[in-house]
């Protein structure tokens, strides 16, 4: 055992146990006796002390409203705020801040997208394709304007392996989609897409182009001018930031051209009795007292994503999941959904013959191991692959090697508890 | 922890005892929980006095939520409506004999729900129907 598993530990840069200590949750017993090993960062990921540091630091020091007061403190707080959109705005390799809009998370970004861009922009009968891969926020926005609107709605079909059928993509393609919201990665099976080529044929198709980069953006480098992506939606709270706080990026001519999304204060240049001028981008889609600490702690994040390198923690992860899946595959009667370890990021989706999900996350849990159970907001992607529910193990920069072997014994042990 | 997969539990899971359907059925109700996909179906048969002669189930879900819903089956064999009305969170609690969570309550009182809306003749099976 110990020689294959040297073997499987690829050599990385990064040092795990140095890491663990910057997150204080890992370090709790979630029982006496039973320390934590969280293995669901794709639902959430647990934050580091200086994103706490740095949202406490801002109400102890520095709060109040941005954009508007002259005293000391709300020139602090705005420059704060407008400081986290600009590391945004480096670490996604966009070329202006003004293309950063905030958010409440990846849901909310997409929504935006639907209703402003959408509702302008489309019309009766035009087609909008997603996959079958898809998480429901990128699913149900698109639903209900489709509803709304009269359109068409085609999905780019998976195949048994997980991944998406090109042949499909292509055909689909070819019935002249006018907007591709897709997946980046996915949060069931892991499955990274690759978003490149398939910005650069939707675009020859003549679609504009949506990538849902929740489960990308935390996990590995993602260059918004390379993909050449029309808008890229994203969370803080699955890459060490808070929740609360997401960034929808769009290209400079589309925002341009969108309406407003949500009324009120901070969106607007000037109002009179019955007539409003819309502020510039990227204001015009901040509607109301944005979420300040919070995009302060997602600007924290990225320092500290970045001060361990994006390239590092992929590295770290990959080696994770090939281990994770070799160990797994050792579990007769475990049933592993996705594809091979070189097609994806650090999730794991299975199921152990005659044991429901459910069962096994709380046998899982008295073992102090957190994983996710159930749909995973993807009921069609279940569907596909014909079971109500799955299983599902997460990995992140702080996850170790020893924790996959905690999960692997802990899943012997649900096969024990049910005879199976 | 194995006092949650009480062996009763694990057992009826295995091995329902009331599992099957009944053609024709005097009351049939099923719903699932939207939440992990959870699924019953139950039928019964009604005598004219309005007691409980027959009580089946079909159903996918967790060793809970099945486990559980064969248990209710047998619970409400010869148990008048008007007493299937009055069954409440605590009876299925003490049916299965372990302490749930919110999350997994959910599934235990799944059955229980579709019982009760069945009874009543509602058309949708909602929380408050096991909620007290």
């Amino acid at each position: 055992m110990a020689e294959a598993m040297a073997e499987l530990h690829p050599k990385v840069a990064l040092d795990v146990y140095k890491i663990r200590e910057d997150f204080p949750v890992l370090g709790r017993q979630v029982r006496p006796g039973v320390p934590l090993v969280y293995l669901d960062s794709t639902a959430t990921s647990q934050k580091p002390a200086s994103v706490i540091e740095a949202m406490n630091a801002y109400y102890r020091q520095h709060n109040a409203n941005i954009h508007r007061g002259i005293h000391v403190l709300a020139e602090e707080a705005t420059a704060m705020y407008e400081e986290a959109r600009e590391k945004v705005k480096n670490f996604i390799g966009a070329a202006s801040s003004r293309q950063i809009i905030f958010t409440r998370n990846t849901t909310e970004a997409i929504n935006l997208v639907a209703y402003s861009w959408g509702l302008s922009q489309l019309r009766r009968g035009d087609l909008i394709l997603l996959t079958e891969m898809e998480h429901h926020s990128n699913l149900v926005p698109w639903y209900l304007l489709a509803e709304r609107m009269d359109l068409r709605v085609e999905h780019v079909a998976v195949t048994a392996e997980g991944v998406l059928d090109e042949n499909d993509f292509d055909r689909k393609l070819a019935m002249g989609p006018r907007l591709f919201a897709f997946t980046h990665m996915s949060n069931v099976v892991g499955t990274i897409n690759p978003a490149k080529t398939m910005i650069a044929k939707a675009h020859q198709a003549g679609a504009v182009t949506l990538l849902d980069g929740a489960q990308s953006v935390p996990h590995f480098r993602v260059d918004v001018q390379e993909l050449d992506v029309d808008f890229l939606a994203f969370s803080g709270h699955k890459m060490c930031g808070p929740t609360g706080i997401g960034v929808l990026y769009g290209k400079r001519e589309l925002l341009e051209n969108m309406p407003p999304f949500l009324g009120g204060g901070d969106m607007i240049k000037k109002v009179t009795l019955g007539a409003f001028k819309p502020n510039e981008l990227p204001y015009k889609f901040e509607a109301g007292t944005p979420a300040i600490a919070e995009a302060v702690g997602l600007g924290a994040a990225i320092d500290y994503l970045n001060k361990i390198g994006m390239d590092v923690i992929c590295q770290h992860e990959q080696g994770l999941v090939r281990y994770a899946l070799e160990r797994l595959r050792e579990v007769e009667g475990l049933r592993i959904f996705g594809p091979s370890a070189e097609k994806k990021g650090g999730v794991v989706s299975f199921l152990v013959d005659g044991v429901h999900a459910h069962d096994i996350s709380q046998i899982l849990d008295q073992y102090g191991i957190a994983i996710r159970a159930g749909h995973h907001c993807a009921m069609p992607l279940h569907e596909k692959f014909q079971v109500p529910a799955t299983a599902r193990a997460s990995f992140y920069l702080y996850t170790t090697f020893e924790e996959i072997d905690r999960l692997v014994e802990a899943i012997y042990r649900v096969k024990d508890i049910f005879g199976v | 922890m194995d006092d949650f997969y009480r062996e009763l539990i694990i057992d009826r899971y295995k091995n329902p005892q009331y599992r099957g359907s009944l053609n024709p059925a005097d009351i049939s109700f099923e719903d699932e929980n939207p939440l992990c996909g959870d699924h019953i179906h139950i039928d019964l048969r009604v005598d004219d006095e309005g007691v409980i002669r027959e009580a089946l189930f079909e159903g996918r879900g967790c060793a809970i939520s099945q486990a559980s819903a064969d248990l209710l089956m047998e619970k409400v064999h010869g148990m008048h409506v008007d007493q299937v009305k009055r069954l409440s969170k605590q009876d299925i609690l003490e049916m299965l004999g372990i302490e749930l969570g919110p999350v997994r309550l959910k599934c235990a009182l799944l059955s229980l729900k579709v019982l009760k809306a069945g009874v009543y003749g509602l058309g949708e099976a909602t929380d408050d129907l096991v909620e007290e």
